[in-house]
């Protein structure tokens, strides 16, 4: 990657050469710094209120309080970026940890209003052995926003990192997760899901690099796009030299409904360590014309067989969210905007 | 009463159908037998709507309502089932979920009221025990995993739920062992009244045995080239369909 992405600086905007972006032209949309955003209004507990726990609230990038948690014990944190601007910009920083022995919910949302906005959040999660947190990312933002979040997280040995990304897109938005991985037992999950339509943009985008040995790195990632929406998916998963025993899988599979959606993928895993389990699995196809039939044969509208096999599809993604309320939660997020 | 006059189908560019007329009144059971390639599975599909086996000429009427108009989730609001020859599997979709949806779709589309939560259930807990399945596979995801006696058995569970008064059977027996294709005839066979008609498709005699039909039907080349009653099947049994493969050529 080059220089770090800044909305100060122009120079830092990527565009479709730079590799790590080529499917998420930022200058396509954006080649000057927007004016900066003033102040806006957060409205409402977020999605996740029902859950309780604690508040970080960043509102066009400014924190309402607090700019980083310490988790020690067992912790509930519902971390709110809110966006209230038209045609301005903003960046945050939060820094997220979890003290050895602890267990922290990372229940984190991206809720915009107003027009034609540029949101950067830049987040650092460190996660020491002994360890765990659990972070689960929801995306509500409008359909001309551009958004780009950023995790730099560290998993100390023996830790346990597990995040979801519950992504609806954007005119671009990226989610991007690099996670240095110490092994020994450290077990990462990386999953995600995006349900995109419109013209909307999505990007996830991954690097997980395994620095020690024995580390599990498990990712499932699932899309769904139709009308001219555009989904990405960039899984990079790096063994060092050393890190033997590592256990790492990905796979992505995306339906396209539309003849003019599009699912860019990029799988890769680099190898440098001898005695390693790695695998990656990448399908992009269409639902499956028979189960439509047979489906609507049985009396179900053809809307009807469409929906019900769309959600089956993603939610295979949403039931391996570990915390049963969590789970829940985006469930009946997901089933209340399909 | 069923009624097919001059149907045909073609599939892409091939002609399968080629002026097939058959009629079954209401309470009768027949049996549709033919040669592999005769156009059995395509005559299922043309009567319940899959898409690419429209016919292209002749018509299909259903208690006086012309069939093929409607879509295929139309077709099953007035009573057409399809029991499928090689059902299918719907991952993430728990069987019980299915079923209800498909029912209740049915019942809006007549506009009847739709069933509740713990009519449902026990209605289900009863067709399952009378065809000895399992109930907590219902919760499993449609069909996914379950062994190819367990699928025709979830195809005549549908069946006997969502009441259908046109049946079609289609190769209901392949892939059965006899405990399971007599628990499959069974329940079948439960279904049988003065209002339901039931097309049995099939290759071989066997399950006529079990499901004993009021009139045979040999389908050759895309068209009914004999019919009589039940020892037609026996003759074919011994015979072999050469002759009729022969005559309609």
């Amino acid at each position: 990657m080059t220089a770090a992405f800044d909305l100060n600086d122009p120079a830092t905007f990527p565009s479709r050469r730079t590799e790590a972006w080529k499917y998420s032209d930022v200058r396509r949309y954006m080649r000057d710094a927007p004016p900066p955003s003033p102040p806006g209004r957060v409205e409402g507990g977020g999605p996740f209120y029902d859950l309780g726990g604690d508040g970080l609230v960043f509102v066009n990038g400014r924190a309402v309080g607090a700019d980083a948690y310490v988790a020690f014990g067992d912790h509930t944190l519902r971390l709110r970026f809110v966006s209230d601007a038209s045609r301005t910009g903003h960046t945050a920083t939060a820094r997220i940890s979890a003290r050895p022995g602890s267990t922290l919910l990372l229940l984190e949302s991206h809720e915009g209003h107003g027009v034609a906005y540029a949101a950067h959040n830049r987040l650092s999660i460190d996660v020491p052995s002994g360890a765990a947190v659990h972070r689960i990312v929801l995306t509500d933002e409008p359909a001309d926003s551009l958004s780009i979040t950023q995790a730099e997280v560290t998993v100390g040995e023996g830790a346990v990192y597990h995040q979801t990304l519950i992504a609806t897109g954007g005119r671009l938005q990226r989610l991007e997760t690099q996670v240095h991985h110490a092994g020994h037992g450290a077990d990462v999950r990386l999953d995600g899901l995006y349900r995109l339509t419109d013209s909307r943009h999505v990007d996830l985008t991954s690097v997980v690099t395994h620095a020690g040995p024995d580390g599990l790195t498990s990712q499932l990632a699932k899309g769904v796009v139709t009308d001219t929406a555009r989904g990405v998916f960039q899984g990079r998963i790096v063994v060092e030299r050393g890190a033997d025993g590592t256990d790492a899988r990905m796979g992505h599979h995306a339906l396209i409904l539309s003849d003019r959606g599009e699912v860019d993928a990029k799988p890769e895993l680099i190898i440098y360590a001898d005695d390693v389990q790695c695998a990656h699995g990448n399908t992009v196809g269409a639902l499956d014309e028979t189960a439509l039939f047979y489906m609507q044969q049985r009396g179900l509208s053809a809307e009807e067989a469409r929906a019900l096999l769309t959600e089956a599809f993603l939610m295979e993604v949403v039931d391996r969210i570990d915390h049963e309320g969590a789970r829940e939660e985006v469930r009946a997020w997901l089933t209340e905007r399909s | 009463m069923l009624s097919i006059s001059n149907l045909h189908v073609a599939v892409g560019d091939t002609p399968i159908l080629k002026g097939l007329t058959l009629d079954v009144p209401a309470g009768e059971v027949h049996a549709i037998m033919g040669p592999n390639g005769a156009g059995k599975s395509t005559l299922g599909y043309a009567l319940s709507g899959r898409p690419g086996y429209e016919g292209t000429e002749g018509a299909v009427t259903w208690r006086g309502e012309d069939l093929l108009d409607l879509d295929p989730a139309e077709r099953a609001a007035k009573g057409v089932f399809l029991s499928f020859q090689y059902p299918i599997e719907i991952p993430g979709v728990p069987a019980l979920t299915f079923v209800r949806t498909a029912l209740n779709a049915q019942k809006r589309a007549r506009g009847e009221e739709e069933v509740s939560a713990p009519e449902f259930l026990k209605a289900v807990k009863a067709a399952s025990k009378a065809l000895k399945m399992d109930f907590d596979m219902l919760k499993r995801p449609l069909n996914v995993g379950f062994s190819g006696g367990e699928k025709k058995r979830m195809e005549i569970l549908q069946m006997a739920l969502l009441e259908p008064s046109l049946l079609i059977l289609d190769e209901t027996d392949s892939g059965l062992d006899i405990d399971a294709l007599r628990i499959v005839a069974e329940g079948v066979n439960a279904l049988r009244g003065p209002e339901r008609s039931m097309l049995v498709i099939t290759h071989y005699q066997r399950l006529l045995d079990y499901i004993k039909p009021d009139k045979v039907h040999v389908l050759a080349a895309g068209k009914i080239v004999a019919s009589g009653g039940p020892e037609l099947a026996h003759q074919l049994e011994a015979e072999g369909y050469d002759r009729y493969v022969g005559e309609a050529a």
